[in-house]
């Protein structure tokens, strides 16, 4: 054991951590919560986290009564003695020690240390071996907060389970998402489909402060990234070039779309209802009649399908404001987006589809990202189906990325979303999740619970924290390290892409660090079929 | 003894039990000090402890000494002036003990560097097998066999139990007294270190725990 010894472990239990009673030679203002420690048990090594410091005496007089402090011999007595420190130590994982393996191997922990065994600091080796040095499985994401070595995330494994980022307004939730992002599609650990509901992911966003802009995904990867927006305009004026303009055609919105959109705008219980009695009775085609009808054909078309006249008037009224008013919603489009957003996730490119202005029109958002999404899960489904009856290959890994997650994810909708669908199930078709949200206790407990790896910048509300810590062990002492973290740059990352949590301070991202994002563009040995997609599109 | 003829005969046993013993002084007010150590010495057996009552009276228990000095200027002239008295009173001093080294078996008596160990001869830091004979002769502790008995504080338990008997003050005064002793000429550190063990001890008594700390130091 190389770090400083701690103390000893004294007592407690695997499920609510353990008590390790602190060596009076160390003082107790020198041990920080959050910081990990290895104990060496009889047969073999234990690595927990500190999860809370505590003062304890070997007898309550002693809290009433104070001994006299002053006095430098009495003080030094009773220190270590009498009173002395007590941590408490979170155990995560048990290194077996075999000696015919050349790295040790972890699991998570079902036992605890024996009595008395000695804990210390893990040192920077000993850290660095659980989590893994950083090469193309892993990436490197922060630093723990008390030492100097590069915590890496296992892409293969984030990009295996959803994924959630979240965080109060304002503690980093889009810097640590963009980071994550970038080492998916650096390391081409899976496709990712970006709904960049405030532009920042794409082209050029901003850093908290309103200092320069920060670059985004297709700055820094430009060949590996393809850039869809909906507000080209926008998009433009930003200086961003994007590849595709996203239309969507009228037979492409379905009465299920419409009901997620009751909140934002405002539809009661009989105005869904007539959607649906509408969509019965025209199929596909049900926005465009509707649409088309004028002022009598709706009286007549409400009479025919037994609805209220007046409530038919009220949607028309509703569907002008929210929908034709969107620019993008249109009666035909004369390129299927979807169809071209698949093309690049098939070909391992990874997509960012940016609202614009339509980023702040919350309907916008969830009704595009429910209408792309629910195409690609089909598309996924079958080309998974065909793959396993041998006739295709398997579908790419891809990672769909939504911001405000609560709003498709909460329990009023999650069942109607696309999303709940795809947090559930979709894993089965190699496409996850990534939820970037700052209500985690709006999202659905179904969903929740479906997130395999949780990323966490500060959270105080104590209903969030319960969501996030929902479903992981040891999760009582994990809220004191959560709800005390910096408001800035600090994240706790844990879950499946992590063998055990990890506080860490997230690495920069800015001027001075894309290059160690960026890759040099390798043209020469690009594969004939990426020359052909490059014609194809004109990249 | 080995080097025992160094060092006078305080007195001798005149009573022993299985925890301690009594001595009686050669000489009236020649104790030796209150929580000293001092070993009876019986050929190749010695019993070492802690002197921790010391009582000058009179031979006859029925009868009390006098007040004898109302018209003297000093103490020393009332002894001056009635030369019987040292044959009218005695002191004596009870010894609680807390380690002996026998090596009757042959082996030669313990020497500082086999402290506490188990050898024939060596110091052992518990109560022997038997208590002194009566008339054994009392020493003054080496200072190497004093190392070798408190190099552990096992001692420590011993004299916290020992009741000093009514009347007699609490025995903290006693605890304190012999780590003063044990500790003299071993520094600051030694006596934190028993300072320590007492807090183990007297985890249940943080009052008498004080007691003794502030009497170690000040």
């Amino acid at each position: 054991m190389s770090g400083t010894l701690l103390g000893r472990v004294v007592g407690g239990s695997l499920s609510e951590g353990l008590e390790v009673r602190l060596d009076p030679t160390v003082s107790v203002e020198r041990v920080v919560q959050g910081t990990y420690v290895v104990m060496e048990g009889r047969l073999q090594k234990f690595f927990g986290m500190i999860t809370d410091v505590l003062l304890g005496s070997s007898n309550p007089q002693f809290t009433l009564a104070p001994p006299d402090m002053s006095d430098p011999f009495i003080a030094e007595v009773m220190s270590g003695t009498s009173i002395y420190g007590l941590l408490k130590v979170q155990p995560m994982l048990v290194v077996h020690q075999d000696a015919a393996l050349p790295q040790d191997r972890t699991e998570p922990v079902k036992t605890i240390p024996s009595h008395f065994s000695a804990a210390a600091t893990a040192d920077a080796e000993e850290v660095s071996a659980v989590f893994g040095a950083e090469d193309d499985k892993h990436f490197y994401i922060g630093r723990p907060i008390d030492m100097n070595l590069h915590i890496c995330l296992d892409l293969e494994r984030v990009a295996e389970r959803s994924v959630g980022i979240f965080g109060k307004s304002g503690t980093g939730k889009t810097f640590l998402t963009r980071i994550v992002l970038a080492g998916l599609v650096r390391q081409q650990a899976a496709a990712v489909l970006v709904f960049d509901m405030h532009n920042e992911y794409g082209w050029q966003g901003t850093s908290e402060g309103g200092k320069a802009g920060v670059k985004g995904l297709k700055d820094l990867f430009p060949g590996r990234v393809v850039l869809f927006t909906l507000d080209p305009a926008s998009t433009q004026r930003r200086g961003g070039r994007p590849d595709f303009v996203v239309e969507i055609a009228y037979d492409e919105i379905e009465p299920e779309d419409i009901e997620m959109l009751r909140e934002s705008m405002s539809l009661s219980q009989p105005q869904v209802e007539s959607v649906y009695r509408l969509g019965r009775e025209y199929g596909d085609r049900w926005l465009g009649v509707f649409l088309d009808a004028a002022a009598d054909e709706i009286e007549e078309m409400g009479r025919s399908l037994g609805l209220n006249p007046g409530t038919l008037q009220v949607l028309r009224r509703k569907f002008d404001r929210y929908l034709v008013d969107l620019g993008f919603v249109k009666p035909r489009v004369a390129d299927d987006s979807v169809k071209r957003i698949l093309e690049c996730l098939r070909t391992g490119k990874s997509v960012v589809l940016e609202f614009g202005m339509h980023g702040s029109r919350l309907h916008a958002y969830i009704l595009v990202a429910n209408i792309l999404s629910r195409r690609i899960y089909d598309a996924y489904r079958q080309q998974k189906e065909r793959a396993m009856a041998g006739q295709g290959e398997q579908p790419r890994s891809l990672v769909i990325t939504i911001e405000e997650a609560h709003k498709f994810l909460n329990n009023q909708v999650a069942n109607l979303t696309i999303f709940g669908t795809i947090a559930r199930e979709m894993r089965k078709y190699n496409a996850t999740l990534l939820v970037v949200d700052q209500r985690p206790s709006s999202i659905a407990d179904e969903v929740m619970s479906q997130i395999g790896t949780r990323i966490t910048c500060l959270l105080d509300d104590e209903k969030d924290i319960a969501a996030v810590l929902t479903g992981i062990s040891g999760a009582s002492s994990l809220r004191g390290v959560l709800a005390r973290l910096d408001s800035k740059q600090q994240a706790l990352i844990l879950g499946h892409a992590v063998p055990m949590p990890v506080v860490v301070r997230t690495r920069d991202f800015g001027p001075d660090t894309y290059s160690e994002f960026q890759f040099p563009e390798r043209t020469e040995d690009e594969s004939p079929a990426m020359q052909e997609i490059r014609k194809t599109f004109g990249l | 003894m080995t080097d025992g003829e160094a060092t006078t005969k305080i007195g001798e046993v005149i009573e022993a039990n299985t925890t301690g013993f009594v001595a009686e002084c050669y000489h009236l007010h020649c104790a030796p000090d209150f929580g000293s150590f001092v070993a009876a010495v019986d050929g190749a057996y010695e019993a070492y402890g802690v002197v921790s009552n010391i009582q000058t009276s009179s031979f006859d228990p029925g009868r009390r000494a006098l007040a004898r000095g109302q018209d003297e200027a000093e103490p020393e002239d009332v002894y001056r002036h009635n030369p019987e008295l040292p044959e009218l009173l005695r002191t004596q001093f009870e010894v609680v003990m807390v380690g002996f080294a026998d090596s009757r078996n042959g082996a030669p008596v313990a020497s500082s560097a086999q402290g506490g160990g188990v050898r024939v001869g060596a110091v052992r830091c518990y109560l022997p097998p038997l208590p002194p004979r009566l008339h054994a002769f009392v020493y003054a502790c080496r200072p190497d066999v004093i190392t070798d008995l408190t190099a552990e504080f096992g001692f420590l338990q011993t004299v916290l139990s020992t009741s000093l008997g009514a009347g007699r003050g609490a025995n903290e005064e006693l605890v304190a007294a012999c780590i003063r002793q044990a500790g003299d000429g071993r520094g600051y550190d030694y006596l934190v270190r028993a300072g320590k063990e007492l807090a183990q001890l007297l985890v249940n008594d943080p009052p008498r725990l004080n007691a003794i700390l502030c009497r170690l130091t000040r």
